[in-house]
C-alpha cells in the first residue's frame, strides 16, 4: 500500500545551521504516528517543509506516493494542518473561519456548509459557530482549528505540538479524537510532541538534533532498548552522543 | 482544480479582506480623516500661497482643492497597500498566513487575490472620499466618476503590489515605521500630488527629475486625467509596468525556495 506521507534524506539548513540531516520515515494510511523529539529538535522545521512554507533543497517528500515538488497543489489538497501557534482569524467568527479556509480550498458554500456543521458538531462547538474565535478558550480553539483542517476531508492530517498550552481536559479530549478519527476515517496523522504520554501505543519517529534516532511501535522500540518503558528509553535516546 | 475552484478561492481571500475591513472600523475612518484633513485644512491655508495656472486636463484656473483631490485619491490608495501590506506582517507573526499558504492553490494566484482584495477595498475607500469631496466643490464632470474607475484599479494594483514587495522584506511590525518614513512619505512629497510638477522645476531641477521619475506621480496624474475623462498614456503605461514589476517581485519574497521565506528560521 501507498504510504501516506513518505519522507527520505531529508536535510535542511538555516544559513551555516543545519536543522535536518537525513531524516527519513514514513507514514502508513490510518496509522497514527508520533514525532517525538524535545524542544528544538527540528519538528517545526520539517513540518513547514512538509507544508511548503519552506523548500525542501535536499532530499523527498511524497505524499500518497506524488512527489511534493513535482505536484505541490495535489499534496497539500490532500493534507490537512493544525500549526504550532494559533492560526484562527480572531476577529472573525468560528464559521468565517471555517468559510475562509473551505474557499482556500475551492469548496462551493453548498458543499462547505454541512461539512462546517459536521465537524463543529463532531468536536461540541456547533453552538459557538457565531461567536468570535477571540472569545473562545484556547481549548475550544485548537477544537476549531482541528474541525477546520478537516473540513476539506484531507487523508494525511499533520498536527504541530497540538496540545501545548491546553489543560488535562483539551489534551485527552484531542488526543482522543484523532486517534478515533484514524480508525473510523482511516486518517493518517503525524503528530508531533515532545510529551512522552501521547506516544504510548502509536508508531514514534524520534528526532533528536536534527536526525532520526528510533522509529517503529512505540512498544517495540522500548523492547528493543530493553527500557523501562518510553520515557526511559526517550531519555536514553537523548543522553547517546551525537 | 478547475475555474470555478479558482473563483471560490479569490471571492473567498476578497470576502475575508472585506470582513477585517469592516471590523477595523479605526482602518477605515483614518483613511478617510486622513485625506479630509489635508483637503479641509492644508489646502484651505495654501491655496492663496500656491496658486494654479492652467494646466491639463483642466480647461480654468481651478481651486486649490480641486487640484489636490486626485493625489489625495492616491494617497488614499498609498496607505491602503501599506495597510494591507502591515497585516501581512501581522498575520505572519500571529501566523494566520499559513492558512492562505497552505491552500492548495498557486502562490503567485494566492498572492494576486490578496492583492486584488487590497484593491477592492481602496476602490471603495476612493469612491467614499469622492462622495464627501463633492460637498468641497470638487465635481468632475459626471462621467468622469465611471472613468476614473480603471484609473483607481491600476493604481490600487501598483501601489498594492508595492505594498506586498515591501511586505516580503519587512521582518517584523516594528520595522514598518521605517516603511511610514523611507516609503510612503518621500513619494507623497516627491510628486505632483500637492503641487504642480513646474513649480518644482522651479526651485530644483533635481527634485523635479525625482518627481518625474516617481511612479506615484504617474498614479496620481492617471486618476487626474481620468477623473475629467481623459488619459494620461504615459502614466497608464508607467502605472501597468510599475505593477508588473512589483507584482513579480511579491512572488519572488513570498516563493519558499527564495527571499524571505527561505531566510526565516522556524523556531521548534
Amino acid at each position: 500500500m501507498t504510504d501516506a506521507l513518505e519522507v527520505a534524506g531529508l536535510s535542511h539548513r538555516f544559513g551555516k545551521r543545519a536543522v535536518l540531516e537525513e531524516v527519513g520515515f514514513s507514514v502508513a494510511p490510518g496509522s497514527f504516528t508520533v514525532l517525538l523529539g524535545p524542544n528544538g529538535a527540528g519538528k517545526t522545521t520539517l513540518f513547514a517543509l512538509i507544508t511548503r512554507l519552506y523548500h525542501a533543497t535536499q532530499g523527498r517528500i511524497a505524499v500518497f506516493g506524488r512527489d511534493f515538488r513535482a505536484d505541490p497543489q495535489a499534496a497539500l489538497a490532500r493534507m490537512g494542518v493544525v500549526f504550532q501557534q494559533s492560526t484562527l482569524d480572531l476577529d472573525l467568527t468560528v464559521e468565517q473561519n471555517l468559510r475562509y479556509h473551505a474557499a482556500l480550498h475551492g469548496m462551493a458554500g453548498a458543499v462547505s456548509r454541512p461539512l462546517i456543521a459536521a465537524e463543529l458538531e463532531r468536536v461540541g462547538l456547533l453552538e459557538r459557530r457565531g461567536d468570535r474565535a477571540r472569545d473562545l478558550s484556547g481549548g475550544q480553539r485548537r477544537r476549531v482549528e482541528l474541525a477546520r483542517a478537516l473540513l476539506h476531508e484531507p487523508a494525511l492530517l499533520l498536527m504541530d505540538e497540538p496540545t501545548a498550552g491546553l489543560d488535562f481536559e483539551s489534551r485527552g479530549f484531542l488526543l482522543r479524537h484523532v486517534r478515533h478519527l484514524c480508525a473510523d476515517r482511516g486518517l493518517a496523522v503525524l503528530w508531533a510532541t515532545h510529551l512522552i504520554e501521547e506516544a504510548d501505543d502509536a508508531e514514534i519517529v524520534v528526532l533528536r538534533r536534527g536526525r532520526v534516532v528510533a522509529q517503529g511501535r512505540s512498544s517495540d522500540v522500548v523492547a528493543d532498548m530493553g527500557a523501562a518503558g518510553l520515557q526511559d528509553a526517550f531519555e536514553r535516546l537523548l543522553r547517546v552522543p551525537a | 482544480m478547475n475555474a470555478a475552484a479558482y473563483g471560490r478561492c479569490m471571492g473567498g481571500i476578497i470576502g475575508r479582506e472585506g470582513l477585517r475591513w469592516v471590523h477595523q472600523r479605526g482602518r477605515f475612518v483614518s483613511a478617510l480623516v486622513r485625506p479630509l484633513v489635508w483637503l479641509a485644512i492644508f489646502a484651505a491655508g495654501f491655496r492663496f500661497v500656491l496658486g494654479v495656472s492652467i494646466i491639463a486636463p483642466y480647461e480654468t484656473y481651478v481651486p486649490y482643492e480641486v487640484y489636490i483631490a486626485p493625489g489625495l485619491i492616491a494617497m488614499i490608495q498609498l496607505f491602503n497597500g501599506m495597510q494591507s501590506s502591515l497585516s501581512m506582517v501581522y498575520d505572519r507573526e500571529m501566523g494566520s498566513m499559513k492558512t492562505l499558504m497552505i491552500s492548495p492553490f498557486p502562490r503567485w494566484f494566492l498572492l494576486l487575490s490578496k492583492l486584488l482584495a487590497g484593491v477592492a477595498v481602496s476602490v471603495v475607500q476612493s469612491y467614499i472620499f469622492l462622495a464627501i469631496a463633492w460637498f468641497w466643490e470638487i465635481e468632475p464632470p459626471p462621467t468622469g466618476y465611471l472613468a476614473v474607475l480603471p484609473a483607481l484599479v491600476l493604481s490600487g494594483l501598483m501601489l498594492g503590489a508595492l505594498g506586498l514587495v515591501l511586505s516580503s522584506f519587512v521582518k517584523q511590525l516594528e520595522n514598518f515605521a521605517g516603511v511610514m518614513n523611507f516609503v510612503i512619505f518621500p513619494m507623497f512629497f516627491a510628486s505632483s500630488a500637492l503641487y504642480p510638477l513646474w513649480r518644482v522645476k522651479e526651485s530644483s531641477l533635481t527634485l523635479w527629475w525625482v518627481c518625474q521619475i516617481n511612479p506615484f506621480t504617474s498614479a496620481t496624474e492617471l486618476i487626474r486625467f481620468a477623473l475629467y475623462d481623459q488619459v494620461d498614456w504615459v502614466a497608464a503605461f508607467v502605472v501597468s509596468g510599475c505593477a508588473l514589476v512589483f507584482m513579480a517581485a511579491a512572488v519572488v519574497g513570498y516563493d519558499p525556495g527564495r527571499g524571505f521565506m527561505a531566510r526565516r528560521g522556524a523556531g521548534d
